[in-house]
């Protein structure tokens, strides 16, 4: 056998190793979007407080953050207090109440302020799954002409936002407000 | 030993157990008998290929997570409804992205996923007839150079020689002591 055949275990080796050092820095939970640079999609539903109904076209024309949360969703509240820290900045957020119970979702919204500018009433989860979400909180970026840009899974923080701020920034530069 | 095998065998081709998807949760009744054996096996077929989104090794039939019960229930109302498979799929896929398919589409960016193997093991084969051929051609040019050489294996077959009788003397002073 020549000598360089010797070096095929140790090639391989490398090669394995390369594989498994990059597997180490992958998060396995971040799926990409399908969701991404399409139209948001198609809804008819009512708000949350004044039960108004409300449809894509109401999201049209200015770039909104949509927030899907509901009251079960612990990492909800830990993002809460920053959605309305950013609300006050004025960052335009729309909440997307998932499959949640009305009352307690209104004393959530009275206890710990309202961020958003309507949130609608999705009881069944029919808007979220059209919208591919899988838990709460998750995030989507809308541009003024209704498209989705960006999405974030899990909770919007102060360590996250500085990175997120770049694309709203964008977002909402590009929609000339 | 007829015994064993049969037990290996069950082994080999155990099924796995699917205790959440069953006729009783969701039954198809309403159409002709052929056509509700249709769905039913086709909801199941679905409810296998299609991964829970938020789960990280689990199908929709498998899995307990909110989002797959949703899932599975969405799955039931459009195989009820006498959706196909593709468009159930399709449906999906815009949705959640391919990242929901158990069995991948074949495209451009999954090629290697499905050919891959295969292209391993044909280097796997070729690298195997390679040792093989170059095995037995060292194996016949070494008997070759035994034929010819007659003067040396002469020499052997007088020094083999030499050393049974060494031995035998030998063994015989052992025996001696």
């Amino acid at each position: 056998m020549k000598r360089w055949a010797l070096f095929i275990p140790f090639g391989i080796f490398i090669m394995l190793g390369f594989f498994l050092y990059r597997g180490l820095f992958l998060d396995p939970r971040d799926i990409p979007s399908a969701l991404v640079d399409k139209e948001f999609p198609e809804f008819n539903l009512p708000t949350l407080v004044s039960n108004q109904a409300k449809s894509v076209n109401d999201i049209k024309g200015q770039a909104h953050l949509v927030n899907v949360w509901g009251t079960w969703c612990i990492s909800c509240r830990v993002e809460h207090p920053f959605l309305v820290e950013l609300a006050q900045k004025g960052v335009s957020i729309v909440g997307i109440n998932y499959k949640d119970d009305n009352t307690a979702a209104l004393k959530w919204l009275d206890d710990l302020g309202n961020p958003y500018i309507f949130s609608v009433d999705d009881e069944n989860g029919t808007l979220s799954m059209d919208l591919g979400v899988t838990g709460a909180p998750e995030t989507f970026f809308v541009d003024a002409s209704g498209i989705i840009r960006h999405k974030h899974q899990g909770p919007i923080t102060v360590d996250n936002w500085p990175e997120l701020k770049k694309i709203w920034v964008n977002l909402s530069a590009t929609a000339g407000n | 030993m007829l015994r064993s095998i049969f037990l290996i065998m069950c082994c080999v081709f155990s099924f796995q157990a699917l205790a959440i998807v069953n006729g009783h949760e969701y039954p198809f009744k309403q159409g002709t008998d052929i056509e509700n054996q249709n769905r039913a096996q086709l909801f199941r077929k679905l409810a296998e290929e299609l991964r829970c989104p938020k789960c990280q090794n689990q199908n929709l039939a498998d899995s307990n997570a909110m989002i797959a019960s949703d899932l599975r229930r969405e799955l039931y109302q459009q195989v009820k409804d006498g959706k196909q498979g593709n468009e159930i799929v399709e449906f999906m896929v815009n949705r959640y992205g391919e990242f929901v398919l158990y069995k991948p589409k074949m495209n451009a960016r999954t090629f290697a996923l499905w050919y891959g193997p295969l292209f391993l093991l044909g280097m796997a084969g070729i690298v195997f007839a390679f040792v093989v051929f170059k095995r037995r051609k060292q194996n016949t040019e070494a008997v070759g150079d035994e034929d010819f050489d007659t003067a040396e294996s002469l020499r052997i077959e007088e020094l083999l020689k030499g050393s049974d009788e060494g031995s035998k003397g030998s063994q015989s002073e052992s025996e001696d002591k």
